[in-house]
């Protein structure tokens, strides 16, 4: 198999990509190539023109500081789930990049075409969203940020305009006596989620939950919040029974998808018990 | 069309190639390298698997414009000096084979698995090779394959071929 013919543009910086872009309207943009690709290959997806921006210079890399953590677009998830110190400040993002496929699907798919692929499937949606992420996405006017919140629009379709290039994912500070971590259900031969669940939970000083921000991947055609949750969960003290009460309603008015791999109704039972499972290790990590 | 140069084995190519074409389809019809195997062209079975810049990475998942500037290195590329590389050496010894289809993607991809973890538990061999699907079941021997090689390439000794062995 092979794609359908296209004019391959690989510019070395993100004006020239925006340029081409936005001369090309309906160009797509190639980083490492995983999910789009495979679905060129299959002519599910026939772009009559590709901006490779492999060659773009100073978009891969980690950063982590007191004020943030900061993940090139380019940044692979190999790079990701090796990062020790991301996975002290944020082990969800870690422990999302090193249940990604494979080894060598890690070691080439970035973090940036992922979130801009917005496979209903894909693992970082449910972290962003949990985490509170903001993606920096820079078009002909120039830069703009788009909380995680309202990122992810409707299958495979992502708040970023057909000239933009998202460059850069930021995370917001660790904050004390919070804790996160993501579970998921793998399709066994794809390693796809089947469902995924990212939970973050902030405590007080009594050891309650002051704040929870709970997302779904992989149920939904698009990833979500699982807000009755969330608002469950605060204030409450967190144990076996109150986790268990506030993770039975986090399939909510979720319109779950039904394929070949799971049901609606089953896909709605593992995003609750995924939950449960998030829940319960969040709060271990925030102790 | 457009302009490639990259690096196979030590040697540096350009061409003018049609921008569609994929790294798999270089090496095997355009170099000849036909040791890297299409299995499942879906990046689901590693048959494809060679190392640019020294990650195992999925040829029928990258265009070969994507390696441009890169140094890339196919099973063909890892005898040294008329030696076999320790892991070609330990799949022949341990019988890491049986229709040999998949064996190349397996090879390279624990080359790049010994590089990060050169003392692996069973257990971490299994887990690393989940990108490479062996169709015979041929697993258990693949495994102590890369064990075998793992410990032979943290002690150096020399290789010892078997008798007979061309």
């Amino acid at each position: 198999m092979f794609p359908a013919k296209f004019e391959y543009y690989a510019p070395t910086t993100v004006n020239q990509a925006v340029a081409l872009l936005k001369k090309h309207r309906d160009a797509k943009v190639l980083a490492g190539g995983h999910s789009l690709l495979p679905t060129m290959k299959l002519r599910l997806a026939q772009p009559p023109v590709l901006v490779d921006i492999g060659k773009v210079k100073g978009l891969a890399g980690i950063k982590v500081a007191k004020g943030g953590a900061t993940i090139g677009a380019l940044t692979t998830h190999a790079t990701i789930a090796a990062s020790k110190d991301l996975r002290k400040q944020c082990p969800a993002i870690t422990e999302a990049a090193a249940l990604i496929g494979d080894m060598q699907v890690r070691n080439r798919g970035t973090i940036g075409g992922s979130l801009s692929h917005a496979d209903p499937a894909a693992d970082y949606p449910a972290v962003m969203i949990a985490l509170g992420a903001e993606m920096k996405a820079v078009g002909p006017k120039g830069a703009r940020t788009i909380n995680a919140s309202h990122f992810f629009k409707s299958l495979m379709t992502t708040a970023l305009k057909p000239s933009e290039v998202l460059t850069e994912v930021r995370l917001p500070p660790h904050q004390p006596n919070s804790g996160c971590a993501y579970v998921k259900f793998p399709n066994p031969a794809s390693r796809f989620a089947v469902a995924g669940v990212c939970a973050w939970i902030a405590l007080d000083a009594k050891g309650r939950c002051a704040k929870a921000s709970i997302g779904i991947t992989g149920a939904c055609a698009t990833a979500t919040r699982a807000s009755k949750t969330e608002a469950a969960l605060r204030g409450k003290e967190l144990n076996e029974e109150t986790i268990a009460a506030a993770a039975a309603q986090a399939a909510d008015g979720l319109d779950c998808l039904s394929d070949i791999h799971a049901s609606a109704e089953y896909r709605a039972h593992l995003v609750t018990v995924l939950t449960a499972r998030a829940i319960q290790q969040a709060v271990a990590r925030a102790k | 069309m457009a302009q490639l140069k990259l690096t196979v084995n030590g040697v540096i190519y350009e061409a003018d190639i049609d921008p569609r074409l994929l790294l798999v389809h270089y090496l095997r019809d355009t170099l000849g390298l036909t040791g890297t195997n299409v299995g499942c062209d879906t990046s689901q079975c590693g048959a494809c698997t060679v190392l640019v810049d020294g990650l195992a990475v999925k040829s029928c998942t990258m265009l070969a414009l994507q390696a441009s500037g890169s140094k890339i290195t196919t099973i063909e590329g890892l005898k040294q000096d008329g030696v076999y590389h320790p892991l070609q050496q330990a799949f022949w010894d341990n019988h890491g084979l049986q229709c040999g289809y998949c064996t190349s993607g397996m090879i390279m991809t624990a080359v790049d698995f010994l590089k990060h973890n050169p003392h692996p538990t069973e257990a971490e061999i299994r887990h690393a090779i989940e990108g490479n699907i062996c169709r015979c079941t041929g697993y258990h021997n693949i495994v102590k394959a890369i064990k075998a090689a793992a410990t032979q390439m943290a002690d150096n000794r020399p290789l010892q071929r078997p008798q007979g062995q061309v």
